[in-house]
């Protein structure tokens, strides 16, 4: 985990409203390469959107988003390109029903990076093994449980080769016996030194695995830190107010 | 089981139904009557056709025009179908231009009864859209000009169809796709059209049984198609209960088979979602 000063994401005073909702009130972050970043907060501050804007499934109203020295914009015809080098897990996994886990693995290796079959079918069975479920290569993703299938959804997007990985509240949807399986992948990862950004409320996974922590409340940045900084000892109310909520139970 | 407030007023029919004395009643009760009853007047009326003499000469008259029928049906099915998945795939573009040319195309079809539409692609469209590829319009054979009237109504239905089939699957498909890198062409492609198609095929083999009821419509282009043949037989025997009997119980009994095998087809679907 050793944050050098190369910087991968630049989000610059970014501005994202839907019709009169603002989600996003010029927020600006940027993410060294191979750090772990944690956001956290409650739901509508807009950390989503934050991490759906870095791969433009969102279109920013006004402000930046530099990934990996490349500025996103409308007119990006190379999207797709960029795309390919971010890796995105999702709250409901999003699997593809009609494809087998290793074919949901294998498809984007073949026809975006142009991987043979073989080769990206080779490339799925160490991922799959990686996530520990190499046994359910041929599975739809119908007769999987909820953890299983968000770690083929990790091995999905690992199997392209990314230099960032985006982590939707990746456990938010999860039985709680299937979280932790979860995690640990997620644990492994950060420990290869995967530059990932994760929107999560383990607080466990944020003081093991992030180098920073961020906390928003509608649309801005309240108070970042490390997370032991920002979970222990924050400074301001907000963040205070938020944490006594979800550590309450 | 809770009993739900709201369904406590069909309580008591609930029980009334499990009162039934006689359990034979309760059987009766089950059978398909209405089936029955059409498998018994299709028997009927076949066994009519191949006893009585005057029956079979129609028979025999009509069941000339059944091949025209059936290829009518399966062309304009068949291009229907390519003009419903690109018109359906335009009405959910972000396209603005495809977008709006796919809206208009399936709002001005719809809005025109089937038979007022046949008439105006026959005779002005197809003869209008030759001239403009340097054609002589009156070359080109009735037929033909029925398949492409039939064809441009139903891709209308169609597009419509797979419009449904593809906003059936949630948005979640498509972003995950697009963060794989896949283009929106791929995404569609690999992604949303297998599971939409996939649920949407009842519907359009619904569309086919529909359309071999509506091609006895091109009839007004006399193309002599089985409904024509028999127009034809009552005109110049004057039998006209033999014709449209006869004429009935054709389509009866292909459009009760073709329905059998939609239902087969929507039973093996729901298997194999699971």
């Amino acid at each position: 985990m050793s944050a050098t000063n190369d910087t991968i994401i630049e989000v610059k005073e970014l501005h994202k409203h839907f019709g009169k909702v603002k989600a996003l009130c010029g927020v600006s972050v940027s993410v060294a390469r191979g750090s772990v970043v944690v956001i956290v907060g409650p739901s509508g501050s807009g950390k989503s959107t934050l991490l759906r804007c870095i791969n433009h499934l969102e279109v920013e109203t006004a402000g930046e988003v530099w990934v990996d020295g490349q500025r996103l914009n409308e007119k990006n015809k190379n999207i797709n390109e960029i795309r390919a080098e971010i890796g995105m897990v999702f709250q409901l996994f999003n699997l593809f029903p009609h494809l087998t886990a290793l074919q949901n693995i294998v498809l984007a290796q073949h026809i975006v990076r142009g991987r043979s079959k073989e080769e990206a079918e080779q490339v799925a069975r160490q991922q799959l093994q990686r996530v520990g479920i190499s046994e359910k290569a041929d599975v739809y993703p119908g007769q999987l449980s909820g953890g299983q299938q968000q770690r083929v959804a990790i091995a999905r997007a690992l199997a392209m080769n990314p230099k960032i990985m985006l982590f939707d509240e990746p456990t938010s949807a999860l039985d709680p016996e299937m979280i932790k399986e979860v995690l640990d992948v997620m644990l492994d990862l950060a420990k290869e030194g995967m530059t990932m950004v994760v929107v999560t409320h383990e607080m466990g996974f944020a003081r093991a695995a992030a180098d920073r922590a961020i906390f928003m409340d509608q649309g801005l940045i309240v108070e970042e830190g490390t997370p032991d900084q920002l979970f222990i000892q924050p400074v301001q109310e907000r963040t205070k107010l938020f944490l006594s909520q979800i550590l309450k139970h | 089981m809770a009993v739900d407030p709201v369904s406590r007023g069909t309580e008591r029919g609930a029980i009334s139904l499990e009162q039934r004395p006689d359990p034979l009643t309760g059987k009766l009760y089950a059978v398909p009557w209405w089936l029955l009853a059409v498998m018994g007047v299709l028997i009927w009326a076949w066994y009519f056709i191949f006893s009585e003499m005057s029956y079979r000469d129609a028979f025999e008259f009509i069941i000339q025009g059944i091949w025209i029928t059936v290829v009518t049906t399966l062309s304009a099915y068949g291009i229907a179908m390519v003009i419903g998945l690109v018109m359906g795939l335009g009405r959910v573009s972000r396209n603005v231009v495809f977008r709006n040319i796919a809206r208009f195309y399936v709002e001005v079809v719809r809005g025109i009864p089937m038979l007022v539409l046949i008439f105006y692609v026959a005779f002005v469209a197809v003869v209008d859209f030759a001239g403009l590829l340097g054609l002589d319009g009156r070359d080109i054979p009735m037929n033909i000009r029925a398949i492409i009237a039939l064809a441009i109504t139903y891709g209308a239905f169609s597009a419509e169809i797979f419009r449904a089939g593809i906003q059936s699957i949630g948005s979640g498909q498509m972003e995950a796709a697009r963060s794989l890198g896949m283009s929106y062409g791929q995404a569609m492609r690999y992604i949303i059209l297998p599971q939409a198609i996939r649920n949407v095929l009842p519907a359009l083999a619904n569309d086919f049984v529909a359309m071999l009821k509506d091609s006895s419509l091109v009839s007004v282009l006399a193309v002599r198609d089985i409904t024509q043949v028999a127009r034809l037989h009552a005109g110049s025997t004057f039998r006209f209960r033999e014709s449209y009997t006869i004429l009935a119980v054709l389509y009866l009994s292909m459009t009760l088979l073709l329905s059998a095998g939609v239902q087969l087809l929507e039973r093996r679907l729901h298997v194999g979602h699971k």
